[in-house]
């Protein structure tokens, strides 16, 4: 999936500018970030300093005021709607920092979830759900709510919800910023694993230098420019 | 199909919120069915009314006699080709309750213009050859219990025997059926000549004519020339074809059609709200799921698709299960006790309140579908 240069994710002079009444606020200004294939990435950052933005630019969730996206070689920044939707359910797997889990399906329908928008036959479905729910090592867990799971359970049926499609990017935002310490060292071992084992390039803002720490990289924004240095 | 679990999963988020919605169209349904059944009764007579047959009644109304000589007159009318004649009996079988329409008349002319009541030829012959004979409709005699030779007594409250105070007496000569599905076979047909020599009073008069025409074009102008007929005479006619005599007669009763109208649009009026009500709470309540949704790669109309999805299931749900014990009740029979013949829940109105379900939850989704549909994911995760 990746360009002829190796990376997965390249990001070119992009701006994005929003709007509050009359006012526009600019959150990035002209960035670039390149993100080679197998990655480990870590966004840091001050709170209001665009980590969330970047990470939704490059998920195809918004779109840049100006500047490109490209990510395995195709330009998503001008893709329809429809065209941006299927992308996604295809190539990005997403983790949030609240899980995002619908309450009213159990673990296993939650991974489900991706599925539904593919032609895979029901016992197919289930086939992808098993393999990734025992992933993230939650086979025997498949049939709870998420009320009756832990966060850190909670964020790795997220986890396997982002992996049950395959993607090869991975955008984690804030995957551990609700949970323990122990919680939060299983997760980030599980991102870990995916990333060496299986290869999966992934993006994660953190404001947990204990998390960054797992990363292979680690880039700081700032007044909308990514740096390799930390804010002061 | 594979959304179907997903939509409800949602509707069992808020149980008791969807049960009370869902209980709330259930019963507007029911009282639809009830209420289409009602219609139907009051309507049916018109449905079911000849083109080719023209009921001539008295000009005042429809209690008031004419006389039994305008028949000959009538028949001599150019378009008319043949006329008879009937009269309202009334009187009770055993308790008021049991209302059923009894008519005199002459039986062979009777029974030519209406082919629609089908007797043996056992049956025509012994009517012809019993005065007192009597031919009742299949579901009378099914309600009753009455058979061919049995003799039935009448307490009059219109027309009184010439030689006493007692009942009238009938006997059973056949039991018509109907020739078709919705023939109305609740009433009593006995003949004229023992009503017009045993009454007390109104010799020579009648309740009122049929007069069968060869061309049902011609019917307004024929009505006119009936009418012409019997201008400035002490007993003037109105004509008019036998279905608008059938809509003033159920008339009678008030407009039941606008009533049962006005009434339904209200029900279903104040369901829109509810149901509406339901769904924009719905999604309101779940703002950041619908963007998860989308984030995943759920398209903007996907998701609208789901919410009107939702309002689509929670208004089949309450609609068909209404429909369905509107169905069974009314199935039971007519609550009046024999008054409504043709109560009963038209296949017809069957699809009608499965349309209505389909609608109701449309128009109850669109706004909030519309809402999912443009929700923007960033905005909806930052909620």
């Amino acid at each position: 999936m990746s360009s002829d240069n190796g990376a997965l994710v390249q990001v070119r002079g992009v701006d994005k500018v929003f709007k509050r009444g009359s006012e526009k606020i600019h959150v990035l200004g002209g960035l670039d970030l390149t993100v080679p294939q197998s990655e480990f990435l870590a966004l840091m950052g001050p709170s209001g300093s665009g980590k969330s933005t970047l990470l939704n630019l490059i998920g195809g969730l918004d779109r840049p005021t100006k500047g490109t996206v490209e990510v395995g070689g195709q330009r998503i920044d001008g893709l329809s709607e429809r065209k941006l939707a299927a992308w996604r359910a295809r190539h990005v797997g997403l983790v949030f920092q609240f899980y995002n889990l619908l309450p009213v399906l159990n673990a296993a329908r939650n991974v489900e979830l991706p599925l539904l928008l593919t032609r895979l036959s029901k016992k197919e479905r289930r086939k992808h759900v098993d393999t990734a729910l025992s992933v993230v090592g939650l086979t025997d867990r498949s049939r709870h709510y998420p009320r009756q799971l832990s966060g850190g359970e909670q964020q790795r049926v997220g986890i396997a919800r982002a992996l049950v499609t395959d993607p090869t990017l991975l955008l984690c935002d804030e995957p551990t910023g609700d949970l323990d310490r122990k919680s939060s060292d299983g997760v980030l071992d599980l991102l870990d694993t995916l990333n060496r084992v299986q290869g999966k390039t992934i993006v994660m803002v953190t404001h947990d230098p204990h998390a960054a720490a797992r990363a292979t990289r680690t880039l700081y924004l700032d007044k909308g420019q990514l740096t390799t240095e930390p804010v002061a | 199909m594979k959304y179907l679990g997903l939509i409800w999963s949602n509707l069992k988020r808020k149980k008791l919120r969807t049960v009370l919605t869902v209980l709330s169209i259930f019963v507007a349904f029911v009282l639809f069915g009830y209420m289409a059944a009602l219609r139907m009764a009051f309507s049916q007579g018109v449905e079911l009314a000849g083109l080719d047959r023209l009921v001539v009644r008295h000009k005042v109304s429809i209690i008031q006699l004419l006389p039994e000589a305008y028949e000959e007159r009538m028949e001599r009318i150019e378009g008319v080709e043949d006329a008879t004649f009937a009269t309202w009996f009334g009187g009770t079988y055993q308790d008021p309750r049991n209302f059923f329409a009894k008519m005199p008349v002459k039986p062979e002319e009777f029974l030519a213009m209406f082919p629609e009541y089908v007797l043996t030829d056992e049956e025509r012959a012994a009517w012809g050859e019993t005065r007192t004979g009597a031919v009742v409709g299949r579901a009378l005699a099914d309600r009753f219990g009455w058979q061919i030779g049995d003799r039935i007594p009448i307490e009059p409250d219109i027309w009184r025997l010439k030689d006493g105070e007692g009942a009238w007496e009938f006997d059973i000569v056949g039991i018509y059926e109907g020739a078709e599905k919705n023939t109305d076979t609740t009433q009593m047909f006995f003949r004229h000549d023992y009503f017009h020599e045993s009454r007390r009073y109104g010799t020579g008069s009648v309740g009122w004519y049929w007069v069968q025409i060869a061309e049902p074009e011609r019917a307004a102008e024929i009505a006119q020339l009936v009418d012409e007929e019997f201008a400035n005479s002490p007993a003037e006619t109105k004509t008019e074809p036998e279905g608008a005599f059938a809509q003033g007669f159920a008339n009678q009763a008030g407009n039941v059609g606008a009533i049962i109208t006005a009434i339904l649009a209200a029900v279903f009026f104040t369901i829109l709200l509810v149901a509406g009500n339901t769904m924009a709470q719905a999604v309101r309540e779940r703002t950041e799921e619908l963007g998860t949704l989308k984030a995943l790669g759920f398209t903007h109309r996907g998701v609208s698709m789901l919410v009107l999805g939702e309002s689509l299931l929670i208004t089949l749900l309450g609609g068909l299960l209404g429909l369905g014990l509107a169905w069974f009740l009314i199935s039971k029979g007519d609550p009046s006790g024999g008054m409504l013949p043709f109560f009963y829940f038209s296949p017809k109105d069957r699809l009608l309140g499965v349309v209505v379900a389909l609608l109701l939850g449309v128009i109850a989704g669109t706004w909030p579908a519309w809402q999912a549909q443009r929700l923007r994911i960033a905005d909806a995760m930052r909620r």
